[in-house]
């Protein structure tokens, strides 16, 4: 007998394992703007050669002499200085030896199938606050946090904003112990081209007092996580950092993407597969988008729901979905679970327009509908105002059932 | 801001000019990059150029398969994995990147460490790599990977690929008891089915591992970030018992451990037959440290022990009963004679190949290229110009490089005189530290010895020995196993072979190890790795009973034949006697002993 956990669990599958398509929104740029933007990331040439990243060496001087023949034959001696801040000069290992305590290994529910029980999180505070994924390995009833040196404790999820793909853990643990943590409010800059090191325990390869990995790459392009209406199989649809190395590896999500001076850029994400090329997309959420949430959850201020500013079009529209009417569907399992309706709430619009469960959905406003996902999608485009028309099979009739599509409850 | 219009003018032309010179430098000219980094560019060209030609292509039979390899002596010597050449036979081909397919033949192997030694053949100034040393990768040190991934070099000139160390002191767990991975080398740089066997170098070209495993998982068998070396330090150890051309085991400590819930590491199991049981290690104790690492963890222990050989003696401690204990124990050996016979199969199947649908914490995955058809191996096939280079005998890769160790550890005897012709009674006299004085009567039939007032003897008679004088662990058979070894050589043994290289007792110089047994009794022999002298010998009745421990200083010479000048003798912590020989007497064939 499944127990309840079980189901849960598979009910979290559906949720937070779609693979994901991903469209870049810029074309790649050209090999001079590539090299222009390489180059005049400074920390990155610096890093080329291993070494202490000093300040004299990653500081440019170019001297240029300029002569204006035609007019006014003057000579304009510039002296040009890109400094960066020397707080942060250092050598790679350093940055590395620096960061690897701020990361840890989650450990909670998963273990079956193709679900790891293992993830990444990183602190946010010196409280002993850490930002991770939201996904099943949250699904615990005690999740354990074990730390770069091998200190264990359990830990309580204080929060989650489940479009952002993110939770706020707290470490369960008496006052008075700190923990080093990254600043969330800083905004490094990096773009295309910008050298980044990559923090998770990928694979669970770290075990008890050991760091999590590093990896390192170059950021490829800073795009959108495909942002067509209805097709997600990603909760979060937002800005990303597309990265050229394997950074989403199983339990790998919540681990962290820093510059190369170990500053933070952002969340590793869940792993998204393409499903039409069957390739895996390597991502981070940039920090910026997640930052008003994590001091929200953190501060207690947090209402589960980002405000929406209405009169700006937000990257991250809310789509309808089955709950909206008041039925669920049963736990999409398989690459095509049949549409079934799972549970319908009492007295909400699809109960009085006589939806119930164990129904299978045949069609939306004539749409045919083989499985849940493209059941999911079809809501998903629905539009405040339409009328939503299902045509069900019950044992072995069908049946069809109207609804208005309502203004969403924010 | 006070600034003149004149100097905003300037500013905005020459940042004007400068965005112009800067984009056009950049898009016509490369070499425009900066110093820092056209420097770095050309040290990875001269390092790659300079350790290309040490990456060896090892291909199966057909080139159905195979993997790769690093040369790492100029006679022709490659490390490899244990995974590539299983199943290749005792020969095979490789190819170098000079465009040359070379034969090349098994030496040795460690299942357990999934390493093998090969030698390529035909040359005398192959071109080795410079070894490292793994205990000082850092992690975010930069490393190449050599091999030949997918078979892709048809020249033999090895693909390069280029990251850092993403994890050190790595444990991957075994698959069954073999291919077991501690200690290692995690990097991003990309492994791949191919790089199996080949070299990982640091940022100045030192070979620091090799290459031999990647978490796969569900995207296929292709790099996907975490790739894990066997540590160089860990090779180096085994390198002697591999270039015997054994198969080697790694230690086990004969005991259990546990993390208790206040992170400290205790025993909760232990075999009463082990040398750590017989040095006082207790269920219960605390290992506080082994091999001079302090242990944090269970995980971390088996780590630390996965790097070393069988039989090595290595220092523990821990705290019995609140006290501190410092111990020298000798490891046992993690498998059975017969489970490492060249057809014994690890106790569990190897980790099969698996589709998209492989599941998280799945074990590591082997990036070895498939292998040839096993059943189109019928027959072993010897290039006849090498056939002279392999001779099989079980529980060997390749006994004929046992063979040549044997010769070269027992050339050093040799020049301590002929023994062959002293087939009499040998006396030895002489007085102990204490101010005893001893004889040590040496005969075919019986071994004497007295000392202290008191008469040991050892009949030598359809006996294997016993432990005599008492206490001792049978210091008199080892003696008659001496007299052997010097009149008759190994062949008076019913088994003997050359082991290794280890350090005496665990913390002295380096010795080269010969075994040689006779029914159930063994002794090694320890010979100086610098000097070549027989420095000492250890004598055992039984696989676990107290040795006899002798250690030998200084030469005494009587009429043409030298014996050692100092002999001390101790079983377990307790010694027996420390002698000092000052007279030696061959008497002739027919002459009885008489005492």
């Amino acid at each position: 007998m499944m127990g309840g956990n079980w189901g849960r669990l598979r009910g979290k599958i559906g949720r937070w394992l779609f693979a994901a398509r991903v469209k870049m929104t810029q074309t790649p740029p050209s090999l001079s703007r590539w090299l222009k933007g390489f180059c005049t990331t400074s920390n990155a040439k610096s890093d080329v050669v291993q070494r202490p990243v000093s300040t004299e060496a990653s500081s440019v001087g170019a001297v240029s002499l300029m002569r204006d023949r035609c007019m006014e034959r003057v000579f304009v001696l510039l002296t040009l200085l890109v400094a960066v801040s020397p707080a942060h000069a250092q050598s790679v290992r350093d940055t590395i030896g620096l960061t690897q305590p701020k990361i840890v290994k989650i450990f909670g529910a998963g273990g079956r199938t193709s679900l790891a029980a293992y993830g990444t999180g990183f602190f946010v505070s010196p409280q002993g606050h850490i930002a991770t994924v939201w996904s099943h390995v949250l699904d615990a009833d005690v999740v354990g946090v074990v730390l770069a040196d091998g200190r264990r404790f359990t830990a309580k999820v204080l929060g989650a904003e489940p479009q952002l793909a993110l939770a706020v853990l707290k470490l369960n643990t008496a006052d008075g112990l700190e923990f080093p943590y990254f600043a969330v409010n800083e905004t490094p800059s990096a773009g295309t081209g910008s050298r980044v090191l990559g923090f998770s325990n990928m694979f669970n390869v770290a075990a008890g007092d050991e760091p999590v990995s590093v990896i390192h790459g170059v950021i490829a392009s800073r795009t959108n996580l495909e942002a067509r209406r209805g097709a997600f199989e990603s909760p979060y649809t937002g800005p990303v950092y597309v990265v050229d190395a394997v950074t989403n590896n199983s339990g790998a999500a919540g681990g962290v993407l820093t510059t190369r001076d170990g500053r933070l850029l952002g969340m590793i994400g869940q792993e998204l597969r393409n499903s039409k090329s069957n390739t895996w997309v390597n991502y981070a959420i940039p920090i910026t988008e997640l930052r008003e949430s994590i001091q929200q959850i953190i501060s207690g201020k947090f209402t589960a729901k980002r405000d929406p500013n209405e009169d700006q079009p937000s990257s991250k529209p809310r789509r309808y979905k089955p709950l909206d009417f008041g039925f669920l569907l049963v736990p999409d399992v398989v690459d095509r679970t049949p549409a079934f309706v799972d549970l319908v709430q009492p007295e909400s619009p699809a109960a009085k327009a006589g939806l119930k469960a164990d129904d299978l959905v045949l069609f939306i406003n004539d749409e045919l509908i083989q499985t849940c996902r493209v059941m999911q999608d079809a809501v998903g485009r629905l539009e405040s105002g339409d009328r939503l028309r299902l045509v069900v099979r019950r044992g072995n009739e069908l049946v069809t059932i109207e609804m208005p599509v309502l203004k969403k409850k924010e | 801001m006070n600034l003149s219009p004149l100097f905003l003018k300037s500013s905005l032309i020459a940042l004007i000019a400068i965005s112009v010179l800067f984009s056009e430098s950049f898009a016509d000219n490369l070499t425009a990059a900066d110093p820092l980094v056209r420097e770095a560019e050309q040290k990875r060209v001269e390092v790659i150029e300079r350790v290309a030609p040490t990456v060896v292509a090892v291909f199966a039979k057909g080139g159905a398969g195979g993997g790769s390899g690093v040369l790492i002596t100029k006679d022709g010597f490659a490390l490899t994995n244990f995974h590539v050449v299983d199943g290749l036979g005792p020969f095979m081909k490789c190819g170098l990147n000079d465009g040359v397919l070379y034969d090349a033949v098994l030496v040795g192997l460690d299942p357990t460490g999934d390493v093998a030694l090969i030698k390529l053949l035909g040359r005398e100034d192959f071109p080795p790599a410079t070894m490292g040393d793994s205990d000082k990768v850092e992690i975010g040190d930069w490393t190449y990977v050599m091999g030949n991934p997918f078979l892709l070099a048809t020249d033999f000139a090895p693909t390069v690929t280029y990251g850092i160390v993403s994890g050190t002191h790595r444990y991957q767990p075994p698959a069954g008891t073999w291919l077991e991975y501690t200690d290692c080398i995690q990097v991003d740089t990309s492994i791949n089915p191919g790089n199996s066997g080949g070299p990982l170098f640091n940022a100045s070209g030192e070979l620091i591992g090799i290459n031999g495993r990647g978490s796969f998982e569900k995207r296929g068998r292709v790099n996907a970030g975490a790739g894990y070396a066997i540590s160089i330090n860990q090779i180096k150890y085994f390198l002697d018992q591999l270039k015997a051309g054994r198969v080697v085991d790694h230690a086990t400590l004969g005991a259990t451990v546990t993390t208790q819930n206040d992170g400290s590491v205790t025993v909760n199991g232990i075999l009463e037959t082990s040398d750590v049981f017989r040095r006082g290690l207790r269920s219960g104790d605390e290992l506080v440290s082994f091999a001079g690492r302090p242990i944090r963890s269970v995980n971390q222990f088996k780590n630390i022990l996965g790097i070393y050989p069988k039989d090595w003696m290595l220092p523990i401690v821990f705290r019995h009963d609140g006290e501190r204990r410092e111990i020298h124990a000798r490891l046992r050996g993690l498998h059975t004679k017969s489970e490492l016979l060249p057809d014994a199969k690890p106790k569990k199947p190897r980790p099969k190949p698996k589709g998209k649908d492989g599941k998280p914490g799945d074990k590591p995955e082997l990036p070895e290229m498939p292998k040839a058809d096993p059943h189109a191996e019928t027959k072993v096939v010897i290039p006849e110009r090498w056939k002279d280079l392999f001779v099989a005998k079980a529980g060997f890769a390749n006994y004929r490089f046992n063979q040549l160790e044997q010769d070269r550890v027992l050339a050093s005897l040799k020049s301590l005189g002929d023994f062959a012709s002293a087939t009499g009674t040998w006396r030895l006299n002489g007085q102990s530290t204490t101010g005893d004085p001893f004889e040590l009567t040496v005969s075919a039939k019986g071994i004497g010895l007295e000392i202290r007032d008191a008469a040991f003897f050892q009949q030598l008679e359809d006996t294997d020995g016993a432990d005599e004088p008492p206490g001792t662990g049978g210091f008199l058979i080892g003696v008659h196993h001496l007299r052997l070894l010097l009149s008759k050589g190994p062949a008076a043994f019913t088994d003997s072979y050359y082991f290794g290289s280890e350090p005496l007792d665990g913390r002295g110089e380096l010795v080269d190890v010969l075994v040689c047994g006779l029914s159930a009794v063994e002794t090694r022999w320890y010979f100086s790795r610098s000097s070549g002298v027989l420095v000492g010998f250890d004598t055992r009745l039984h696989e676990d009973a107290e040795a006899c421990v002798v250690r030998l200083t200084g030469l005494v010479d009587f009429a043409g034949k030298r014996l050692p000048q100092t002999w001390m003798v101790r079983s377990g912590e307790k010694e027996f006697a420390t002698m000092r020989v000052e007279r030696i007497e061959f008497a002739a064939m027919k002459k009885e002993a008489g005492k």
